[in-house]
C-alpha cells in the first residue's frame, strides 16, 4: 500500500500493466468475490441455458408441427418429414422400467445391509468395489452386454416362451436376445451404485436414537429397520430411486449396443426397442443433410433434458429437505 | 417369536444375497473384459495407428484412439479444474451457508444427472453457434461440461469437512479469504482436490456420447485443436459395429485397454491421496 502510494508522488511514475495489478490484499479479496460469485451463477446458469440453445435449434420442427402431433405420432419418415416420438419415447420407458425392476430390490437390500448390518471391515471392503462400478464406462457395460447378456437372454428366450409365453409381457417373438430385457439387465448394473451410494447414505443418517429406542422396546433388528428406519427415510428412499430412475433414462451407449434398435413400441421384453438417446447417437450423422432433421433430434435432446431435469430437482429438493431435518 | 426371527433370518440372506450378486457383476463384467480382450492384445495395436484396410482386419493399432482420448480427457480435466476449483472455494469461503451457495449445490447435482448425450448435443449446437467442425476443441468443451460438476461438487464436499478452527486461524493472523484459500485450503485438502479431479478425468476418458457429436474420428494422431480427434470408447464401439470377428475381438481389446486405464486412474488416485499429506495438518 505504501509502496504504491510512494510511486504515485513520485514523478517519474508510469502507469504500467504490473503498477496497475498491484491491488491491495483487501481490494484483491473483493474482487476475486465478484469473480467467483460471477462463475458460481454462470455454473447455476448453465441449466436453464442448456435448454435454451437446444429449443432454439429445435423451435423449426416445433412450428412446423404441433407438439401433441411430434410426441403421439408413430410415423417416423425422416426424408418424408413425418418426425413421432412416440416409438421411441416408449422404447425409453420399457427399458427403463425393466431396468428399475431389476434394481431397485437388489439395490435396496444391498442398501440396507451396508448401512444396518454389515460390520465395518466389510462396508471398508464394499462400499469401494461398488463404487468402482459406477466408474466402468458406458461402452465397457456395452461390451459386456454384447458378450454375456444378449447370449444368455437368446439362450433362455425359448424356455421362457414355453412357461411364460401365454403372458403378453413374456411372449417372445424376437429369438435374437437384442431386447428390452437385455438393455434393462446392463442398465440395471449400471444404476446398481447410483441408487445404492444414495440409499445408504440416507439410511445411515437416520438418528441412532430411533433405533436405540426401538431396540429397547423389545424389537429386533430387522423389525427395527422395517418400522422404524425405512418408515422414516422413505422420502430419501425414493428419491434415491428416482434418481436411479433418471440415470438409467438418459443412458446412451451401451443401451444402445444391446437393445436392438428397431422404431416400433414394444410390447413385450423380449422385443426390441429403440429409445431416444440411441436416436440421437445413432443419427447424428446424416443429421444436418436432411431437412428439419437435425431440429428433430436435438428436440428430442430437449426432452430428454427435461425430463431428467425435473427429476433430478425433484429428488434433490427432497434429499436436500432430508439432510436438514436431520 | 420364531417367525420374527425366520423373518429376519430371511431378509438378511436375502441382503447378503444382493450385496454378492452385485459384487459379482462386477467380477463378471471385468472377468468378461480381460477374458475376451486378453487373447486379442499385442503390442501393435497399442503402439500403431490404423493402416489401410485395418476395420477389414488387416494390420494397425488404436493408437490414435489412445492419445486422442488422453488429450481430449486431459484438455477436458484441466478447463474443469480452472472453473470447479474457483467455484468450490466461493461456496465454502465467500457464500458459506447462503442461499446461493444452496441454489448453486442444487444446480451442480442437476448438472451432474444430465445425460452425456444432451452434453454432447449441447456441446453441438455451441459448435453450430461457434462455427467450429466436429474436433479436439469441441470434444473438450463437451467432456469440460460433463466433469465440470462432478469435479465441482467433489471438491465442495472435500472443502467442507476442513475444520473451521484452521479458517479461523488464518483469518486471526489476518489473511484475506482469497489467501485462505490458496495458502491454507488447498494445502490442507490437496489430496481430496487431487482425488476430484481424478474421478473426473476418469469419467471424461470413459465417456462417448458427448464425444460422438463433438470430436468426430481420425485414423490420424490428433494434430490440431481445429482437427478431428480420435477416442477409445468410440473405437470400441465402431470396430464392434463391423461384421468381421476379427475386428470385433480388436474392439474387446480396446475395450480392455479403456477398461484398464479406468481402472489404473482410479487405483493411482487412492494410493495418491495417501501421499500428498505433507502439507496437511490434522
Amino acid at each position: 500500500m505504501e509502496n504504491a502510494l510512494g510511486s504515485i508522488r513520485d514523478k517519474s511514475w508510469k502507469p504500467t500493466w504490473r503498477t496497475a495489478l498491484r491491488l491491495s490484499r483487501p481490494a484483491k479479496d473483493r474482487l476475486a468475490a465478484r469473480l467467483l460469485a460471477w462463475l458460481t451463477m454462470a455454473a447455476v446458469a448453465s441449466v436453464p441455458l442448456m435448454a435454451l440453445a437446444l429449443y432454439l435449434r429445435a423451435r423449426p420442427i416445433l412450428s412446423f408441427k404441433p407438439l401433441t402431433e411430434l410426441l403421439l405420432s408413430t410415423a417416423w419418415h425422416p426424408l418424408k418429414g413425418a418426425f413421432g416420438f412416440y416409438p421411441f419415447i416408449m422404447g425409453t420407458l420399457w427399458v427403463t422400467g425393466a431396468a428399475m425392476a431389476i434394481a431397485v430390490p437388489p439395490s435396496l437390500l444391498t442398501a440396507i445391509y451396508l448401512a444396518e448390518y454389515a460390520s465395518p471391515k466389510t462396508r471398508a471392503l464394499a462400499k469401494p468395489l461398488i463404487d468402482l462400478l459406477a466408474g466402468i464406462p458406458s461402452v465397457v457395460y456395452g461390451v459386456w452386454g454384447v458378450l454375456t447378456v444378449v447370449p444368455l437372454i437368446e439362450r433362455i428366450a425359448p424356455t421362457l416362451d414355453r412357461w411364460l409365453g401365454y403372458i403378453p409381457l413374456f411372449r417372445v417373438d424376437n429369438p435374437t436376445g437384442y431386447s428390452v430385457l437385455a438393455g434393462g439387465l446392463v442398465l440395471a448394473v449400471m444404476v446398481f451404485p447410483v441408487i445404492i451410494a444414495v440409499a445408504e447414505e440416507v439410511i445411515r443418517a437416520v438418528p441412532q436414537g430411533l433405533r436405540e429406542a426401538s431396540l429397547a422396546l423389545g424389537a429386533t433388528r430387522w423389525q427395527t429397520v422395517k418400522h422404524v428406519v425405512l418408515r422414516r427415510s422413505l422420502p430419501g428412499v425414493i428419491a434415491a430411486v428416482v434418481l436411479g430412475f433418471s440415470r438409467a433414462f438418459g443412458e446412451t451407449m451401451a443401451v444402445l449396443m444391446v437393445v436392438g434398435n428397431i422404431a416400433q413400441v414394444p410390447h413385450s421384453i423380449f422385443d426390441a426397442a429403440y429409445p431416444l438417446p440411441a436416436l440421437i447417437a445413432n443419427n447424428y450423422g446424416e443429421m444436418m443433410s436432411i431437412p428439419l432433421y437435425d431440429a428433430a433430434l436435438l428436440g428430442a435432446a430437449l426432452i430428454l433434458l427435461l425430463i431428467v431435469l425435473l427429476f433430478n430437482l425433484v429428488s434433490r429438493l427432497v434429499l436436500m429437505r432430508v439432510a436438514r431435518s436431520e | 417369536m420364531k417367525r420374527c426371527k425366520a423373518e429376519e433370518c430371511f431378509f438378511k440372506a436375502l441382503m447378503i444375497g444382493s450385496t454378492v450378486a452385485i459384487l459379482g457383476s462386477l467380477v463378471l463384467i471385468l472377468a468378461t473384459v480381460v477374458w475376451r480382450g486378453l487373447p486379442a492384445l499385442n503390442l501393435a495395436m497399442l503402439t500403431q495407428t490404423p493402416k489401410g484396410g485395418y476395420y477389414l482386419g488387416k494390420e494397425g493399432g488404436i493408437l490414435n484412439a489412445i492419445v486422442g482420448s488422453l488429450f481430449l480427457a486431459l484438455g477436458a480435466t484441466v478447463l474443469a479444474l480452472i472453473a470447479s476449483l474457483p467455484i468450490a472455494m466461493y461456496l465454502n469461503l465467500y457464500a458459506a451457508r447462503s442461499r446461493q451457495a444452496e441454489l448453486a449445490r442444487l444446480a451442480l447435482d442437476v448438472l451432474w444427472g444430465v445425460p452425456s448425450i444432451v452434453y454432447g448435443a449441447v456441446g453441438f449446437t455451441i459448435m453450430l453457434w461457434l462455427g467450429v467442425r466436429a474436433s479436439l476443441l469441441g470434444g473438450i468443451i463437451a467432456l469440460a461440461l460433463l466433469e465440470l460438476p462432478i469435479m465441482a461438487r467433489g471438491m465442495d464436499e472435500a472443502i467442507a469437512m476442513i475444520p473451521c478452527a484452521l479458517k479461523e486461524a488464518s483469518y486471526a493472523l489476518g489473511a484475506t479469504r482469497l489467501e485462505t484459500a490458496w495458502k491454507v485450503v488447498v494445502r490442507q485438502t490437496a489430496p481430496a482436490l487431487l482425488t476430484a479431479a481424478l474421478l473426473a478425468f476418469g469419467r471424461g476418458i470413459g465417456d462417448a456420447a458427448s464425444v460422438l457429436f463433438t470430436a468426430g474420428y481420425t485414423d490420424r494422431l490428433p494434430n490440431s485443436l481445429l482437427g478431428p480427434v480420435a477416442s477409445l470408447p468410440l473405437a470400441v464401439f465402431f470396430q464392434l459395429g463391423t461384421p468381421f470377428p476379427a475386428v470385433k475381438e480388436r474392439a474387446y481389446a480396446s475395450a480392455l485397454v479403456l477398461t484398464a486405464i479406468v481402472l489404473g486412474i482410479s487405483l493411482i488416485s487412492r494410493r495418491l491421496a495417501g501421499r500428498l499429506t505433507e502439507h496437511v495438518i490434522r
